[in-house]
């Protein structure tokens, strides 16, 4: 298989997983059991869960490609971020337009005054401007500081675990603790990689290069 | 005899307030309402209509009596949805868990241990418990903590029947209750999601307030193993997770218990639990409630759960932030 190909190929299961979740869910609305008695809920946990899911998987492909050498699925990053951002923007917009109806003063009461939603909405808004920056034309504008701004995923990532931690209410065991374990194995993989890289090149830097002639 | 369900009905016998007609059982109801079409007991078969109509059922096990809230009939929520959406962490945390999950629990033989401060201790079959001249179908509000809310036809005794029968004690100030262990039955039980049993409790004027129910069914039916077969505890001025599940103990002490939920998390869940749009969770607003199957949070939730006129006195000068 050409690069090519392999390229298409990476693309389209990156994308066929992403959009699984909406059609899926689409897919309970319309033709499956519906959303049982409280629709609400079910969007709330079925989009932050995704959106969460998504941003994880997104931070787990540079340390893979580092890894494996694998270089293809780098191209899916963005891809990925920016679905994970969509479905963010389904919780926030399910939470204000059904959960909360709309109140303006019960939401912002909410949010500022409660950990639990106020981590949540920070993450949010970290998300904003990467989603908003994440068009070709603002790559090359940004040129250098475009991977400096995209930096702030990894705080983003945080808070959203920390979102999904703080809002449980006896399960602190499982699904939210695996995340964030995932999410810190991905973090220490970062900064691994990073200080080997640094150590590399200082030694070449006082070896001369004997490998490169 | 008129029944007006806006009046305070504490300290009135049941028997007193309900009209002997409707102490009839199903069949001999509807005898007499066909004979008597138009007359005085139109109401009842109107309210058992409206009940099993939104309970989706089409065979006539449903309740022709409903001696309170009757002015929520029109509310009440469905069939599917009170029985399909449950907190019973015993059968799992996730609401649908309990429907799926309690199939093989078995509610029946059952008997409740009574014991602790009373005059008349001992091992009670649930035959024995709940007098079938006693048993009446009530509708009641019902609001969970986590803000959703629902409209329930519920049928039992008056949790107070059963309370001066066991004869509690001087040195009774409290009633403490347990749930069930069995965790063959209840797949739950085997993970520490709760330190189980799961134990609960009222102040004894509490559970002697006549709205205080035990209940052994829902739109006229046994209670479905997912809703706390066989037995369970009803206090609809109070958040959810008071009304303890498939009870299989009663003590009467002096000591205030310690109820699971207080337990796990002191600065969330108190003892009291009362309803109260004032009172906020640490975690989100209780202004408000989404009554399902609605998706909106957006009905204003009432003090006590709309119940005020008739337990509001027992709280009179406390503070009710304090003891939440
Ligand atoms: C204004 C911003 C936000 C608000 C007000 C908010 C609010 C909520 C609420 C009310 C819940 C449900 C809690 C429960 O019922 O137990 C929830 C759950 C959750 N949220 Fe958010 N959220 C926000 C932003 C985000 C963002 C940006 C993410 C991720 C990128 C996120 C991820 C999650 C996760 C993972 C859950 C738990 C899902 C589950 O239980 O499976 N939230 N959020």
């Amino acid at each position: 298989m050409n690069a090519k190909r392999q390229l298409l190929l990476v693309r389209l299961v990156a994308w066929a997983g992403a959009a699984a979740p909406l059609l899926w869910m689409i897919y309970r609305i319309f033709l499956g059991e519906g959303l049982g008695a409280d629709p609400t809920a079910e969007l709330t946990h079925w989009s932050g869960f995704t959106a969460t899911t998504l941003l994880v998987v997104g931070l787990a492909i540079t340390p893979v490609r580092r890894i494996t050498g694998w270089n293809s699925i780098q191209k899916v990053r963005r891809m990925i971020g920016l679905w994970a951002f969509f479905y963010a923007t389904i919780h926030v917009a399910v939470y204000a337009a059904l959960d909360q109806a709309l109140a303006l003063d019960f939401i912002l009461e909410d949010v500022l005054t409660r950990p639990f939603t106020l981590v949540g909405a920070a993450a949010f808004l970290l998300l904003i401007p990467l989603a908003v920056t994440s068009t070709r034309g603002w790559i090359r504008r940004l040129g250098k500081n475009w991977v400096r701004l995209h930096w702030l995923v990894y705080p983003a990532a945080v808070l959203a675990v920390l979102h999904y931690e703080l809002g449980q209410k006896t399960d602190f065991t499982r699904a939210p603790v695996t995340m964030a374990v995932v999410l810190a194995a991905l973090l220490g993989a970062r900064v691994w990689l990073a200080m080997r890289k640094r150590a590399a090149a200082s030694a070449r830097g006082t070896r001369a290069r004997p490998s490169e002639g | 005899m008129l029944i007006n369900p806006k009046k305070p009905w504490d300290d009135i016998p049941s028997s007193e307030i309900t009209p002997e007609d409707v102490y009839l059982n199903r069949r001999e109801f509807l005898g007499a309402a066909v004979g008597a079409a138009g007359l005085a007991t139109i109401r009842p078969e109107a309210v058992a209509a409206a009940i099993r109509r939104r309970a989706g059922l089409q065979d006539p096990e449903v309740p022709a009596i409903v001696s309170m809230g009757e002015e929520l009939r029109d509310d009440a929520t469905e069939w599917r949805h009170v029985t399909g959406h449950n907190n019973f962490y015993e059968f799992g945390t996730d609401k649908r868990d309990p429907a799926r999950n309690a199939g093989s629990f078995q509610p029946a033989p059952w008997s409740v241990r009574i014991e602790g401060e009373c005059e008349n201790p001992g091992d009670y079959a649930l035959e024995d418990l709940i007098r079938p001249g006693e048993v009446e179908d009530r509708i009641y509000r019902f609001r969970c903590v986590e803000t959703w809310s629902m409209v329930v036809p519920w049928r039992g005794v008056p949790l107070r029947n059963v309370i001066s029968r066991a004869a509690p004690t001087n040195n009774a100030r409290y009633v403490r209750f347990e749930t069930v262990f069995r965790p063959e039955e209840m797949p739950g039980q085997n993970a520490p999601i709760l330190p189980w049993p799961y134990v609960e409790g009222l102040r004894l004027d509490e559970a002697t307030n006549l709205l205080a129910m035990l209940v052994t069914g829902v739109y006229g039916r046994d209670l479905p193993n997912q809703n706390g077969a066989p037995l369970r505890l009803i206090v609809p001025w109070k958040y959810g997770f008071k009304s303890i599940k498939s009870i299989v103990k009663i003590s009467f002490v002096e000591e205030m218990p310690l109820n699971t939920w207080q337990e796990m998390q002191p600065n969330e869940y108190g003892f009291f639990a009362n309803v109260n749009p004032e009172v906020d969770h640490p975690r989100w607003s209780q202004a408000r409630e989404k009554p399902l199957p609605s998706p909106f949070r957006s009905r204003d939730t009432e003090l006590f759960n709309g119940y005020a006129e008739q337990v509001g006195h027992m709280y009179a000068g406390m503070d009710l932030a304090r003891w939440y």
